[in-house]
């Protein structure tokens, strides 16, 4: 479904990880575009409250979600310190906000596992795999899952 | 787009689209009373070329239909037929059936014969021109037609042994008595490869006065040596007429520069003897056949004729397959014609865009550019603020003419609609008459695509609905004829399109009457005569078929009104009650900038198009009446407007605690109501390059677009319509207060 899933079947797979609200994530590194530092974003009417706004990324419109607040972590208070990382996701670019990149990682695929069953956590929904690197637990992002729902149809 | 072929039939059908505006240019002229010889040969051009275009595709029945109209145009070029009104309008539908057999043949499509029969019968009926032979139709080159048109019977084929082989020079040739010239006629090779041919020029001296031909064969070399691209025959000709010789070199005109063309007057001698007496049925056998002229006719042995031939044949029809396309338009306009258009160069839409997109960025980092230097504390006078003033002068003027080369004329639109009243009209049983103006207006191309379907469902309707019947016409004291007018003009920055007509006007009784069985308005609604003409564009209100037979309107104008929004611009219906109805679409001149006014709201930029803000005031005491629990409105000039705070519309605050002090702007809206909207301060108006929201989040309600200032940040471009129709109206808060989204 998404690119993070593709790599199980090939040798290892490349993760950009990093940290948000205290915890190990990582998405598959084919699917970032840049890394970037915060900006100011201009907030979106009527939005949920995880899109911080929209950016100028070089003359294109980005939103901008801020992903402690969608996978419902605690934000922390450190507003101007985050990094954008930009995704591409189909025909859809967006910038996640993070608290800081961590580092590069190849795993082997057969060291990722599916994220094992958690009745009530909707934790779930945005985690596509689970790995550990140095006896930390990395989080692999569905990307999909995490995106802005495209708004409802233009009438 | 590899296929050569592929590509020049896509300019051929390119270049018809352009032949066949010209061609309904041309009519409305002569409909408009116009007989100037050159309106007609324009009208005869653009057949012709589509003629020959699309006998080099071998696309039969275009080749056949136009052939026919041809014909019928000669009639009326060469003065033997003098159109009426009548006449007219059947030439209209014949060039509305010919551009439905180009776009047939482009589509791969047919036409089906029972379309073009009827209209070919009565063009033939009216104007007299019998079918000719089915040779003339067919253009392949290898053709030998020895018909010479019209009511001469085919000559049988001369003893080509009579032909003197080695032809007399030019000098020689004969003097006959009489007014007239003499003319010697050498065609170049382009002559024959632009699609032209001899023999009709020929036929159209032979107009003028008696004519006689000798043709040189001289220089015709050997059967094994022909390049059959190449002609090798000239004529001398010699014709009796009282015409001036302006009048024999417009013969010429077509192929001006294409050919060697000598015309001499020749003085009062005694006729001479004469090799050809050609007068009124002359044959000419070397005439026919461009590209070969000498395949069979001119051979002294025809039964020597070696099978080489037919592989000339074939590279002879190969030749012009490839070439009319892209020359074909250069016969169509000769130099000197007084309506040549300017050189043009058809570029790839895409280009274009990218190019609005750099030169949108060149805008914007002109802003930031500025921006910097301010905040860098240079003086205004030193030579990097001069430079970035001259810069964005610059910068202006190219976005200026960016957007001009988006901008095509609407004409093209207009032109389809003369076709929609004429087939409304006629299945309606009315006369309607078509006035167009200001066809020159330049809009963006997008505008013009998108426009096409609710303009041609407003014109249905005002054939159908807006304009009487003939007999009540009468009994109202009108001319029987309807008038539909169509004008386009620049006001203000924007767009605006009329559509009225000289009907009845909207029966406003009716109208109420039938938005109340459907429910839409309650039956005591105080409705000003505004408000009833608007209702015309509810969505409720065009369900009903029945509307069609009052004098009302309002099939489909609610999607009429809505494709008009989706394109930024606005729809107002004036009506007068036995005078007739104008709807007026007002639309931005281009879609990719927009001139904005820059607001701030709760630290918050937003642009509001300037063209919805009719004025803005600061708020007194005064102004500002409370009503109900949570609203407010505005008193202007004796009329309340309802007050929005745009702050909390947008959810960036709560509700303000008083708006005494504030600035409004009053916004109007397409259906004349208007709207306050508070916000905290106007920074700035200028030009702001609109990028779109929906590819990269979505549709937000309340924002139209976003854009990029010159700090690099991006605002949100409001659309004021759709944010007072889903407004809460809430300009008050009631405690407790709930907490917003910021």
């Amino acid at each position: 479904m998404t690119d993070t899933d593709k790599p199980t079947s090939s040798s290892s797979i490349e993760l950009l990880s990093f940290r948000v609200g205290g915890q190990d994530y990582s998405v598959d590194i084919m699917s970032v575009r840049e890394i970037r530092g915060s900006a100011k974003a201009t907030s979106l009417p009527h939005a949920p409250s995880f899109v911080k706004g929209v950016i100028n990324l070089r003359g294109t419109v980005l939103p901008i979600i801020d992903l402690a607040a969608r996978l419902g972590l605690q934000t922390g208070d450190k507003p101007e310190r985050n990094v954008i990382i930009v995704v591409d996701l189909g025909a859809r670019t967006a910038g996640l906000m993070v608290d800081a990149v961590s580092d590069i990682l190849a795993i082997p695929s057969g060291e990722i596992q599916p994220p094992p069953d958690l009745a009530t956590d909707n934790a779930r929904t945005f985690v596509s795999a689970l790995t550990i690197v140095d006896g930390r637990m990395i989080r692999i992002l569905d990307l999909e899952a995490v995106m802005p729902p495209q708004s409802e149809e233009v009438a | 787009m590899s296929d050569p072929m592929a590509e020049i039939r896509a300019s051929f059908f390119i270049e018809c689209e352009e032949l066949l505006e010209s061609l309904q240019d041309g009519l409305q002229t002569m409909d408009d009373g116009d007989t100037d010889p050159e309106t007609i040969n324009i009208v005869f051009r653009a057949v012709h070329s589509i003629k020959g275009g699309a006998g080099a595709f071998g696309l039969d029945n275009l080749v056949h239909f136009a052939h026919r109209l041809e014909s019928a145009m000669d009639e009326v070029r060469t003065g033997r037929f003098h159109p009426d009104g009548e006449a007219i309008r059947l030439f209209f539908t014949c060039a509305d059936v010919l551009g439905d057999l180009v776009r047939a043949a482009r589509d791969d499509d047919t036409v089906s014969s029972d379309v073009t029969d009827p209209v070919l019968e009565k063009l033939e009926k009216l104007v007299g021109v019998e079918e000719e032979a089915e040779e003339d139709l067919d253009f392949t080159p290898t053709t030998l037609s020895l018909d010479f048109g019209d009511d001469m019977a085919l000559p049988t084929l001369p003893d080509l042994s009579a032909l003197p082989t080695p032809e007399p020079d030019p000098a020689d040739a004969p003097l006959p008595g009489g007014k007239g010239f003499t003319i010697f006629f050498k065609p170049d090779p382009a002559l024959y490869l632009s699609g032209n041919e001899p023999l009709y020029l020929f036929r159209t001296l032979r107009d003028l006065g008696d004519l006689t031909v000798t043709c040189h064969t001289t220089a015709l070399p050997t059967l094994d040596q022909i390049d059959a691209a190449t002609g090798h025959l000239s004529w001398t000709l010699t014709v009796h007429t009282e015409e001036s010789e302006q009048a024999v070199r417009e013969v010429f005109e077509f192929v001006d520069g294409l050919c060697q063309l000598d015309i001499t007057p020749f003085a009062t001698v005694p006729s001479a003897t004469l090799p050809f007496p050609l007068t009124a049925t002359p044959f000419l056998p070397p005439l026919s056949p461009p590209e070969q002229p000498a395949s069979t006719a001119m051979l002294p042995d025809p039964t020597t004729v070696p099978e080489t031939l037919v592989a000339k044949d074939t590279a002879v029809r190969v030749k012009p397959v490839e070439t009319p396309p892209s020359e074909s338009s250069a016969p169509a306009k000769p130099s000197g014609t007084p309506t040549q258009p300017h050189a043009t160069v058809r570029v790839d839409l895409e280009r274009i865009d990218r190019l609005v997109n750099l030169v949108g960025e060149l805008v914007i980092n002109q802003a930031m550019l500025s921006q910097s230097v301010t905040e860098a504390g240079l003086p205004p006078n030193s030579p990097i603020s001069t430079g970035l003033e001259e810069f964005l002068q610059l910068t202006r003027d190219i976005q200026e003419s960016v957007m001009m080369i988006r901008a095509q004329p609407i004409k093209s639109l207009f032109q389809r609609m003369g076709r929609i009243v004429r087939e409304s009209s006629a299945s309606v049983g009315k006369e309607v008459r078509l006035h167009t103006d200001g066809e020159n207006t330049e809009v963006d191309k997008t505008v013009i695509e998108r426009l096409a379907d609710p303009l041609t469902h407003m014109i249905r309707n005002a054939v159908d609905h807006g304009l009487e019947s003939p007999d009540k016409r009468l009994a109202a004291g009108k001319p029987r004829e309807g008038h539909v007018t169509l004008t386009a003009q620049h006001r203000s920055g924007r767009i605006v399109i009329e559509v009225s007509d000289d009907g009845a006007g909207i029966n406003r009784e009716r109208v109420r009457a039938k938005a109340i069985e459907k429910g839409l308005i309650p039956t005591d609604a105080q409705l000003t005569d505004g408000d009833i003409d608007n209702l015309l564009f509810l969505p409720g209100f065009s369900t009903a078929q029945e509307i069609s037979n009052l004098s009302g309107r309002g099939v489909g104008m609610d999607v009429v009104k809505s494709s008009i929004q989706a394109l930024g611009g606005r729809i107002a219906i004036t009506s007068q009650e036995g005078k007739g109805t104008t709807f007026s679409i007002s639309l931005p001149l281009t879609l990719a900038v927009l001139d904005g006014m820059i607001v701030r709201v709760a630290n918050e930029t937003l642009v509001v198009p300037l063209n919805a803000i009719l004025e803005t005031l600061t708020l007194t005491q005064d102004d500002v009446k409370a009503l109900g629990p949570q609203a407010h409105v505005v008193q202007i000039r004796g009329g309340f407007v309802p007050l929005f705070d745009l702050g909390a519309e947008l959810g960036y605050r709560p509700p303000q605690e008083s708006y005494v002090g504030g600035i409004v702007l009053l916004i109007g809206q397409e259906d004349g109501n208007r709207a306050a909207l508070a916000v905290d301060g106007i920074e700035d108006q200028r030009q702001v390059v609109i990028k779109g929201l929906e590819g990269s989040y979505g549709p937000v309600p309340g924002i139209a677009a976003a854009t990029i200032l010159g700090d690099g940040q991006i605002a949100l471009i409001l659309d004021p319509t759709d944010l007072v129709s889903q407004a809460s109206g809430r300009t008050r808060s009631r405690p407790p207060q709930h907490a917003l989204a910021g």
